[in-house]
């Protein structure tokens, strides 16, 4: 029998994992090690400002455990979505941290690094020969958009990271990936069944996510066989269940039976799941249906402006019975004092102020079904600017209207807000969205990725 | 009667992607999973009255085999703009806690 041996350090690089788990990984002499190190879930910042995530400190020390086991056991070691967007700066940002955890350690390998990051005139190109289409729902794309966005990636399925393993590459930093694509690319060389495979990554990327009780991110092994998987958690004290193995697929997925990848659909319907010990679980029936156009999904930050934001707390029985009309007649005044200060320079359209009142529908918006004022709120005011000058201005002068803007009930000069900061104006930075969400139909999976080689 | 959050031993809701939110409410045991689908208090319906959603834009499953029921919308504001106060999608499931369950 055919298997292949999967060792999922963690959810995401940087978050850590016990080294106890990890090692008992290694022992049970895996086929590939591999890790996501990224995803879109913090928000359109990552991918806009090139920033990453999580701290030097954590992906440092969870890479060098890696990078030493994959040089005890002499397999292939594959991280995607480097540096949280998967850009070329991310991918920078992971490549000196394994060149610094090489020198320190006096490790040899071949390295290979796949860039993700698209060049704006093939993407410009592909919209114009109508290779791109909107998944849904999706925001207004075109060439404008791709020549503001400050960045544009494309989410790469296994094909690429494949190639760079057969190419030779010991360790493979990916920009940005599908999590499951770490997992399939070295099945899918070995002409593994691929629906169980596809099944397989889909769980095990999230590192031990698919436990009964999360304790904390850790470490899981899987056995891919022709006919079924095993998944077990490397935590002795951790157990797997059929109903908490089958529950992962529910996780950040809006389908749980039909998961799309670049290549087709992973298809959960028929799967089985069933104990294999107390602590593992044995999975059959997934299977995987090719699509007829095999696509890659974008994802693209434009900057919006440069943001402060103002946290202030109500306590007056008097201001919060009136909160609406209060915020109402305040933002009312503020455009008055901006025409004031910038002279018709700065309209309307220019800046934008957004109140959020925690204590009433600061989490759910217009969806609150309950939208009561308790004994106090706590306001949040976001000013946005076209840049940092104007937005700091702007800021303020919101901030010393706001805190005495008067109620009728109260004769004299009222301070009504307490705010728990100096200055009261938090400088937030740069602000990005994301501006795409569509899919190119490539010729080939590998067209919009490139690779270089390198010893170290 | 009895409130959804006493019988579910998990209900949340997140990101699916930047796009999309999704909630998940999920069961120990068989008899509560089903006590609950035949209730008729968890439906597309239900959910599109809370939500303010339209029936076209719900995705809704009961997973047997993880006794999971799963509602999927498009996100009402994206992740991330401006106007978004919930960069993960993981605090909008407040609501299906209080539904009664018959």
């Amino acid at each position: 029998m055919n298997e292949i041996r999967i060792l999922s350090p963690t959810g995401v690089i940087g978050s850590g994992f016990r080294e106890e788990s990890f090692q008992r990984g290694v022992e049970l002499n895996p086929h590939f090690i591999a890790c996501d190190a990224g995803s879109t879930d913090g928000g359109p910042a990552f991918l806009g400002g090139g920033v990453p995530h999580f701290a030097w400190e954590g992906t440092k020390r969870d890479l060098r455990l890696m990078m030493l086991a994959r040089d005890k056991l002499n397999i292939p070691l594959i991280l995607g979505s480097c540096g949280t967007a998967g850009g070329d700066a991310g991918l920078a940002w992971m490549r000196e941290i394994a060149l610094e955890i090489a020198a320190e350690e006096g490790l040899k390998f071949k390295l290979a690094c796949i860039h993700s990051e698209q060049d704006k005139a093939y993407v410009k190109r592909r919209l114009k020969e109508g290779r791109i289409a909107p998944l849904h729902p999706a925001p207004h794309f075109d060439e404008d958009t791709i020549d503001r966005a400050t960045h544009i990636v494309g989410m790469m399925g296994p094909e690429p990271i494949a190639a760079a393993i057969e190419d030779g590459a010991d360790m493979v930093l990916a920009g940005r990936a599908s999590d499951t694509s770490l997992f399939a690319a070295v099945p899918m060389m070995q002409q593994a069944n691929m629906g169980l495979a596809w099944h397989l990554a889909k769980i095990v990327e999230c590192g031990a996510a698919c436990v009964v009780q999360r304790k904390r991110p850790d470490s899981v092994f899987a056995w891919l066989r022709d006919d079924h998987f095993v998944i077990e958690p490397l935590d002795l004290d951790n157990r797997c269940t059929p109903q908490s193995i089958a529950s992962h697929t529910l996780y950040e997925n809006a389908d749980p039976f039909l998961i799309t990848e670049p290549g087709g659909t992973i298809v959960t319907t028929d799967a089985h799941y069933e104990a294999e010990t107390d602590r593992s679980v044995r999975v059959s029936g997934s299977r995987f249906e090719p699509a007829e156009r095999y696509s890659i999904k974008l994802e693209g930050a434009e900057k919006v402006g440069y943001q402060f934001v103002i946290i202030g707390g109500v306590r007056d029985p008097y201001i919060l019975r009136q909160l609406d009309s209060w915020l109402e007649q305040l933002l009312e005044r503020f455009k008055e004092r901006v025409v004031d200060l910038f002279g018709g320079d700065i309209g309307d359209d220019d800046y934008t102020i957004i109140p959020r009142v925690f204590g009433r529908d600061g989490v759910m918006g217009p969806l609150e079904p309950m939208p009561k004022v308790g004994h106090e709120v706590g306001i949040v005011f976001e000013l946005t600017g076209p840049d940092r000058q104007i937005a700091h201005a702007l800021a303020q002068t919101f901030s010393h209207l706001a805190l005495h803007f008067p109620i009728p009930e109260w004769r004299g000069l009222i301070t009504g807000l307490a705010i728990p900061y100096t200055p009261a104006e938090l400088d937030k930075g740069e602000v990005y969205r994301f501006c795409v969400n569509h899919v190119v139909y490539p010729d080939d999976p590998c067209e919009m990725f490139r690779t270089e080689f390198e010893e170290v | 009667m009895a409130k959804l959050g006493d019988l579910a031993k998990l209900i949340r809701s997140k990101n699916a992607g930047s796009f999309w939110l999704t909630f998940d409410i999920m069961f120990d045991d068989e008899e509560t999973y089903r006590r609950v689908i035949d209730s008729g208090a968890v439906t597309p319906e239900s959910f599109a009255a809370i939500y303010k959603v339209s029936l076209d834009d719900i995705k809704f499953v009961n997973h047997d085999a993880a006794r999971a029921i799963k509602i999927s919308i498009p996100r009402p504001i994206f992740q991330g703009e401006m106007a978004d106060a919930d960069l993960y999608g993981g605090q909008q499931y407040g609501p299906l806690v209080e539904i009664e369950v018959g």
